[in-house]
């Protein structure tokens, strides 16, 4: 083990839960990290697992006190961190999220262009050139954290945050981006509109993205976007 | 169809069952009742798997119509209940007729009751559960809590054990108790005396209490971190804002926050809270995560070794 796992610190979260935190930074390779934990406890642990919560540099394990006790979970972790690997690995999935930026989809756009002294056009290629890694799904159900946004184009969270923030709005907020899962409040900057849903409890899978995916979004035009069942829904 | 009328959905009514679980990873939360013991209780009385859909009665004010002969049960806080105006015992299950009038009243001590049906209610499952969370809008009827005219469909068998829970049994939802927490997460951003500040002092549970969190009011707690990298939120994790007033994140919990956490309350504990109304006052014990085990696995073993009264 080099000196990063032996970072490595293993912590009391709740009655049946540990939290194993892998590192204190956004960095694809703690995430790698995370994710590779979470398929190696899942077997390791099945039948004893309730539920588990991958994050940017954590993971939550959530267990049954009738099948097993911190003290077993503990050991199990244990042997889990010896099995990872240090790559940055490229095992997520490559996923495309068509994008329509525009002052009409994005109504941040221009403030955020501004702010970042650069033109609209400047912070659209910025955006779509990036390749996300997803760090975490939570807040609401579908709503995937991607890193990181180049440091030209982050912007903190509005003073104010919305009351109703549309389906499907992209999002930036510091150095994480976003897609909008459904209607709902918000405080991240709106820059543009994703025709993809990002959650539908109807679908199989329920999401398009996954923990450790890659994502990249690819710019359409108006006329593409409502071609692809994209709507620009209301925006208080 | 055969099943319940709404006619009143009282102030807060939601389907319920023991909740969501393995679902974390795109961001849905658990839900399931607030008061884990009252509900599988209320199953238990009228004989179903302790996992039945029931509904979680917050406050009281339901009014249902019966369409089927069943038995039902209400247990959990005080609420008086009524069938054809008659006020019946709680904790026992009562046989009903077609056409009876059931009213639970507005709670006189405890803030959660559960009314089972022999049977239980025909609920739609949604990644695996029936359990209502109005945040998400999944669950129960659309993600909702009952409304006016909702029915609720069920089809009680004919032949129905029923059984009532002595009164030594039942528990007792008086306010002023000391609930038990297991130090965690980011115990070591509050120094030694930050943490006896927060485990001798008396906090009020404020009118912010909802089935996502109970916020609570006090002595300002301060840990050295303003915030940390967004990372798992269990149930019963005690986090502390900016401004230094406790948080203890309940069944609707978002699934992931950045706030500094002091630890953990015990599910039995967190039971006890969610009875209580603003205003209640809390204080909290320092407990191991081994003793916080073993209260666990008691718990369960009494509950199964509490033997209910057949009832007629």
């Amino acid at each position: 083990m080099n000196t990063e796992t032996n970072n490595i610190r293993v912590e009391i979260a709740g009655e049946n839960a540990l939290i194993i935190y892998f590192g204190d930074k956004t960095d694809p390779r703690v995430s790698s990290q995370v994710q590779q934990a979470v398929t190696i406890l899942e077997t390791e642990l099945n039948g004893k697992l309730i539920d588990m919560v991958p994050s940017y540099a954590s993971l939550l394990v959530i267990y049954d006190q009738l099948a097993t006790d911190h003290l077993e979970v503990r050991r199990c972790i244990r042997e889990v961190l010896s099995k990872l690997d240090d790559n940055e690995g490229s095992e997520g999935n490559l996923v495309i999220l068509p994008a329509y930026y525009s002052t009409e989809s994005g109504p941040d756009l221009e403030a955020l262009a501004q702010r970042a002294d650069l033109s609209i056009e400047e912070v659209i290629k910025i955006h779509s050139e990036m390749e996300y890694r997803v760090y975490a799904i939570g807040f609401a159900p579908g709503f995937a954290y991607l890193g990181e946004v180049d440091a030209r184009i982050a912007a903190p969270r509005l003073a104010t945050p919305r009351t109703k923030v549309p389906r499907g709005a992209i999002a930036i907020a510091d150095r994480q981006t976003a897609v909008y899962p459904a209607v709902s409040p918000g405080g991240w900057n709106l820059i543009g509109l994703c025709p993809t849903r990002m959650f539908d409890p109807k679908a199989e899978p329920t999401m398009p993205v996954q923990v450790g995916d890659r994502v990249r979004f690819n710019p359409i035009s108006r006329e593409e976007f409502f071609a692809q069942g994209g709507e620009l829904g209301e925006i208080r | 169809m055969s099943g319940f009328k709404v006619v009143q959905p009282g102030l807060m009514t939601l389907i319920q069952d023991a909740g969501r679980f393995g679902h974390h990873r795109i961001g849905l939360t658990t839900g399931g009742p607030l008061d884990a013991l009252a509900f599988k209780w209320a199953n238990r009385l009228v004989d179903n798997p302790v996992n039945t859909t029931a509904l979680e009665i917050s406050f009281g004010g339901l009014v249902l119509l019966a369409e089927t002969d069943a038995q039902i049960v209400l247990a959990g806080a005080q609420m008086p209940l009524k069938i054809n105006g008659v006020e019946q015992d709680r904790w026992h299950a009562h046989r009903i007729k077609a056409g009876d009038k059931i009213e639970v009243g507005f709670s006189a001590q405890g803030a959660r009751a559960y009314l089972a049906v022999s049977g239980g209610f025909q609920v739609e499952h949604s990644f695996s559960s029936s359990a209502t969370v109005t945040r998400e809008g999944i669950g129960g009827f659309t993600g909702e809590k009952l409304k006016q005219g909702d029915y609720l469909n069920c089809t009680p068998p004919v032949q129905h054990k029923g059984y009532r829970l002595p009164e030594t049994h039942r528990p007792d939802y008086s306010d002023n108790v000391t609930l038990r927490v297991i130090p965690g997460y980011q115990q070591q951003a509050f120094s030694d005396y930050q943490k006896r500040l927060f485990f001798s002092s008396e906090y009020k549970v404020t009118d912010r209490a909802d089935r996502m969190g109970y916020r609570l009011a006090g002595p300002e707690v301060k840990p050295s971190l303003d915030g940390i990298l967004s990372e798992g939120i269990c149930h019963g994790a005690i986090q502390i804002p900016a401004d230094g007033q406790p948080i203890v994140l309940l069944n609707d919990r978002q699934t992931i926050g950045g706030y500094p956490k002091i630890g953990s309350m015990i599910a039995l504990d967190t039971a006890r809270m969610a009875q209580m109304l603003p205003g209640s006052r809390i204080s909290f014990d320092e407990i191991s995560i081994d003793d916080a085990h073993n209260l666990h696995c008691l718990a369960h073993i009494r509950f199964n070794n509490t033997e209910p009264e057949p009832v007629d």
